[in-house]
């Protein structure tokens, strides 16, 4: 029998090394249980990004902001060499001039929700970015966008909370709960020899992409499905992509519920060198396949956006399995058919973004004090709400 | 050799004339020929030549008619083939 924890974090992920980081800041005794190894899932299988250029007022933008503050806060805690944290802006191109007209109509729109963003006119998207297609019409500069290299950055995280006291079991899966009379959830059953059972006051599910199978073991199920991602990877080059670069189409893909392809390049540069080039979208399940006219598409597409990206070799690519809910809103809070389990997944192609502020408002959940934003629109039991009706 | 005779081929590294047999590779050639090294790396500029010389670690990477990144050890001498020593990634021109 393990020694009593406050908090049992599942999932160490992003999401899970963020909730852990603000729990032992809050003071909480807490202990992660991991399946496989540390940042080995979607967070292992993503672009690193903390976007706020993409987001439409609302309550996803709200948790975007504070989560992108929290993320400077991060970096300067731990060291933003330590995550590869780089503010460095994103460039949004039009690639057509009505394009760039719907795009001035939403960047003023984002202004007034607290997004920072500049107007570029050719000229101006050719001083920020010397190497993009010269057949744009335009686009936007977006200053508060930033990376990070996201295992990396998980793995420094949980380091860090490590080394206050936290402790980490990975290779263990949760297997179930131990519930009290009033029904709470009093511990975490698992696979281990060793840990079989661990008694927390909290649970927190920070399964990601696998989180409905923890939940359907609480008995408080939710609807989070997998969205496939692929990213290619290019042979490493100097400095030729700055920013976040990509195309104003992106925006009205990422809030699609299309179950069909559908792609829109973002590229960006690393600090080993190699430029990525996201992402694609496909309700597909659990597919791992290959898929030669996804990645065709993806280098197409940034070769119109940067066209000496024709002559450049891809090294590889790789996918992964976005956690997607059908109204594309992350679930966040207590559930209440669970006393004791918190959720805190479905945040889609946007969990290293927000996962900084859904670790801050998990910890404030706890310790039961005011929460940074309203949780209101992310409450786990919201789905069946809607069916009831 | 006995008996079988390779054409001889005609390229250059560096700017200076070398000759290859035919179906050899641009690394075994380069070696015949003396040279260990054909690359630096990108971060420390340390020499490189070849490493495994099986195509897998991507150490032995040279610029052949302008176009970088080309693993020497898999690549054959073609006649004419323009070789140069290749600066880091190899993509200055795109710096910027």
């Amino acid at each position: 029998m393990a020694a009593s924890t406050d908090v049992v974090i599942i999932g160490a992920g992003v999401v899970g090394a963020a909730c852990a980081f603000y729990c032992s800041k809050a003071g909480l005794d807490v202990t992660i249980v991991e399946r496989g190894p540390i940042g080995g899932g979607t967070t292992a299988s993503c672009e690193g990004n903390i976007l706020l250029s993409d987001k439409e007022p609302g309550p996803e933008l709200d948790l975007a902001l504070l989560s992108s503050r929290l993320w400077t806060e991060i970096a300067e805690e731990i060291g933003a060499h330590r995550l590869e944290y780089q503010r460095k802006g994103g460039v949004v191109v039009a690639t057509s001039e009505s394009t760039a007209t719907a795009l001035r109509g939403f960047a003023a729109h984002q202004r007034h929700a607290g997004i920072e963003s500049v107007d570029l006119s050719l000229d101006d998207l050719i001083e920020l970015e010397p190497n993009v297609t010269r057949a744009a019409a335009g686009g936007a500069f977006y200053p508060q966008d930033s990376q990070i290299q996201p295992m990396l950055a998980t793995a420094q995280i949980i380091r860090h909370v490590r080394r206050t006291g936290a402790r980490v079991i990975t290779g263990t899966s949760v297997t179930g709960f131990a519930r009290g009379r009033d029904g709470a959830i009093t511990a975490v059953r698992t696979d281990s020899t060793t840990q079989p059972t661990i008694p927390a006051r909290w649970v927190i599910n920070a399964a990601g992409t696998w989180a409905g199978q923890i939940a359907d073991m609480a008995g408080a199920p939710i609807p989070v499905l997998p969205r496939r991602g692929f990213i290619l990877v290019t042979e490493p080059l100097p400095e030729v992509v700055h920013h976040k670069v990509y195309t104003a189409e992106y925006v009205a893909n990422v809030a699609s519920s299309d179950a069909g392809l559908e792609t829109s390049v973002v590229v960006e540069g690393t600090r080993a060198g190699s430029v990525l080039i996201g992402a694609s979208r496909e309700r597909v399940g659990f597919d791992r396949t290959m898929s030669l006219p996804v990645v065709r598409k993806l280098a197409a597409q940034a070769v119109e956006v940067f066209p000496f990206l024709a002559d450049v070799t891809l090294l590889r690519t790789y996918l992964g399995f976005r956690p997607y809910c059908p109204d594309h809103l992350p679930v966040i809070g207590n559930d209440p058919r669970a006393p004791g389990l918190i959720q805190a997944t479905g945040h889609e192609g946007a969990g290293i973004g927000l996962s900084a502020g859904t670790g801050l408002l998990i910890s404030q959940i706890i310790i039961g004090a005011s929460t940074a934003i309203d949780l209101q629109p992310f409450r786990p039991h919201r789905f069946e709400e809607v069916a009831a009706r | 050799m006995s008996g079988t005779s390779k054409a001889t081929i005609q390229f250059s590294f560096d700017g200076v004339a070398l000759t290859a047999v035919e179906g050899q590779s641009i690394g075994a050639a380069l070696i015949a020929a003396g040279h260990r090294s054909w690359r630096t790396t990108r971060i420390n500029g340390a020499p490189r030549g070849i490493f495994c010389g099986i195509g897998i670690c991507f150490d032995c990477l040279v610029t052949v008619n302008g176009r970088p990144s080309r693993r020497a050890c898999l690549i054959d001498v073609q006649p004419g083939d323009v070789v140069v020593t290749q600066e880091g990634a190899g993509h200055a021109d795109l710096a910027g």
